[in-house]
């Protein structure tokens, strides 16, 4: 396990490395020069060398970019040019908004899918379960944008029971704020719950066929009984994995999502800073995405291992 | 060739998500086929007097805040979502069908180093990676095709690779092996034609998801940019006219949610006919 760990460690470590090149090397260097990038064709002279100045641009590249690694780790990511506060500041701010965002919406696809799966599994080609699959394919043929809009539309527009858009704030309370997370969780976790309970269903029938449950059932306990108590635990190996992968759909859900509601979290800041120019926001916000899809992919290995201990051996997993 | 198509479509013909998803795919390509030679309306006419009209005779599906025919636009965001969605899995399977056949017959530093290489891509989901593009060269289709290809690539490796292990152990292989053909020559002449229907099959959910991508970044502003018409733009577009003229935000939705539902069914079918085994999990 030692072994494993070290490798995945340095492989995670290297990973991350070659993430923060690529995102310099495609905001940083294929640009040409980021001043101009930010401030337009029509910038005055003077403006752009003061603006490569304050960034650093005169320095060589391989300079800056050591510098922009250090200060990931330290967290001292700059000061938004638009904003004109310290980028660190203004992305936690935001994932004020994010973070709980979609963690709701995790919860919430978890809690709709586990028990749709079962429900489909332990009635194998019976109309439930033909029920179930039918609502999963039509939640993944669904795009969560559209789903959002469907929503506002019965909700906000038309029965004008929830707020179409907007963020009410922490300060004016727990009800405001959870009114205006309450669509756009719904819109992020549905077609997370297709995906889950389809996944949770397939297991949960594979696992049904190994010979421990055939055992278990000579030895007189009912097909319920063996789902309940053996399948389950079994099941959820992959059913964890999956919910791990599927991180980086709910990341890209979650940008949409924000869009769709104007909600002013990571995502509504990242459009904002794509349409103001702002390459220093840009660049620390989409490397801290890629770290963290990187990352979760990393937990989700060690998780598989810890499950699975077949798998230490340093196989692919 | 010509018989395995007829065999396919014999076995299809008794699979129901063959051909429901099938007949919805079909319908989606001729339409997508059609919207380069002919709509019922040019799409970039502007007629503000027609603006926001109900369905009627005249314009079977109304019109929208230019005036401009919705029935017309939607199929001319089909011809584009293909488009999308073609080449982006015209990239997935050129880079990554070659990567995973790669890693596959050589094994060693060379899979390990090909297979953290995927790794690593999965990290770029295509939103991020369209994020980056739109932000030094600004929106645009190329970067919708560019952001989904890059993602195709270490899912058609994964595939490729996973498919050509189990390959790479029959016997009829270790015969080739005998016969002296190099690993290259066996991976083209042997490998590749006995994995094609697992690619088939994953070319038909990565359109799918290709096609569900292009929309959620042309809705964002990211992808395919006026004047021509995709339906994540109509969908954005509608958006600010949801008070008065719900319908709008309809129609290219469900035009999405139809074809991507077609396509999976289609893709779940196909799976059937082509590998028996697994009907038995699913």
């Amino acid at each position: 396990m030692r072994i494993f760990l070290a490798k995945r460690v340095f492989t995670l470590i290297l990973t991350l490395l070659v993430a923060t090149l690529v995102v310099f090397v495609v905001l940083e260097i294929l640009p040409g020069d980021p001043a101009s990038v930010m401030l337009g064709i029509n910038a005055e002279t003077e403006t752009l060398n003061a603006l490569r100045e304050e960034l650093g641009l005169n320095r060589p590249v391989w300079v800056r970019y050591t510098h922009w690694v250090a200060d990931l780790i330290t967290g001292n990511l700059g000061i938004s040019y638009t904003y004109d506060v310290p980028v660190s500041e203004l992305i936690l701010s935001r994932l004020t908004v994010s973070f709980p965002l979609a963690l709701l919406a995790m919860t919430l696809s978890t809690l709709i899918a586990i028990p749709l799966g079962i429900l489909a599994a332990s009635n194998h080609n019976k109309p439930m379960d033909f029920l179930v699959m039918s609502f999963s394919q039509i939640g993944i043929a669904i795009p969560n944008f559209w789903f959002a809009m469907l929503l506002t539309l019965l909700f906000s527009v038309t029965l004008r029971l929830l707020p179409a858009g907007g963020f009410a704030g922490w300060d004016a309370g727990i009800g405001p704020v959870l009114k205006s997370f309450l669509l756009p969780t719904i819109a992020l976790a549905l077609p997370q719950a297709a995906i889950l309970a389809r996944v949770t269903r397939s297991a949960l029938l594979e696992v049904l066929q190994e010979d421990f449950i055939r055992t278990a059932r000579a030895k007189g306990i009912t097909n319920q009984g063996a789902l309940w108590k053996h399948a389950l635990r079994n099941a959820l190996i992959p059913v964890v994995t999956i919910m791990g992968l599927q991180f980086s759909f709910l990341l890209a859900g979650t940008i949409i999502i924000e869009n769709v509601f104007y909600l002013p979290g990571i995502g509504r800041l990242i459009f904002q800073a794509i349409s103001q120019r702002d390459l220093i926001v840009v660049k620390n916000l989409v490397i801290l995405l890629a770290g963290a899809v990187i990352v979760i992919n990393f937990m989700v290995d060690l998780l598989y291992a810890v499950i699975d201990p077949r798998l230490r051996g340093g196989q692919d997993v | 060739m010509f018989r395995t198509l007829v065999e396919i479509l014999r076995h299809g013909l008794k699979n129901r998500s063959f051909i429901i998803g099938g007949s919805i795919s079909l319908l989606f390509f001729l339409v997508a086929f059609l919207s380069y030679f002919w709509t019922p309306y040019p799409v970039e006419d502007i007629n503000i007097a027609d603006k926001l009209l109900l369905p009627s005779a005249e314009y079977l599906l109304g019109t929208d805040h230019f005036g401009r025919d919705i029935l017309s636009m939607l199929i001319k965001g089909a011809g584009n979502s293909v488009i999308v969605a073609f080449v982006a899995i015209g990239i997935g399977i050129g880079c990554g069908v070659p990567l995973g056949l790669t890693a596959a017959a050589k094994k060693g530093w060379m899979d390990e180093l090909i297979m953290r290489f995927n790794d690593f891509t999965f990290a770029f989901p295509s939103l991020i990676s369209a994020i980056m593009i739109t932000a030094i060269l600004g929106p645009g289709s190329i970067n919708s095709i560019i952001a989904i290809g890059i993602f195709n690539i270490p899912v058609f490796a994964r595939v490729a690779r996973g498919a050509a292990l189990s390959i790479w152990k029959r016997e009829f292989i270790l015969a080739a092996r005998s016969a002296g053909k190099g690993r290259f020559k066996i991976s083209v002449e042997h490998i590749l034609p006995n994995i094609s229907s697992m690619l088939i099959v994953q070319t038909t959910i990565q359109f799918a998801l290709g096609i569900l991508a292009e929309a959620g970044l042309s809705y964002l502003g990211l992808g395919t940019q006026p004047p021509m018409p995709s339906w994540g733009k109509m969908l954005n577009e509608a958006q600010t006219f949801m008070n008065f003229a719900p319908q709008l935000a309809i129609y290219p939705g469900l035009a999405i949610a139809l074809t991507v539902m077609g396509l999976n069914l289609f893709g779940d079918g196909l799976r059937d006919v082509l590998d028996p085994k697994l009907r038995r999990s699913r």
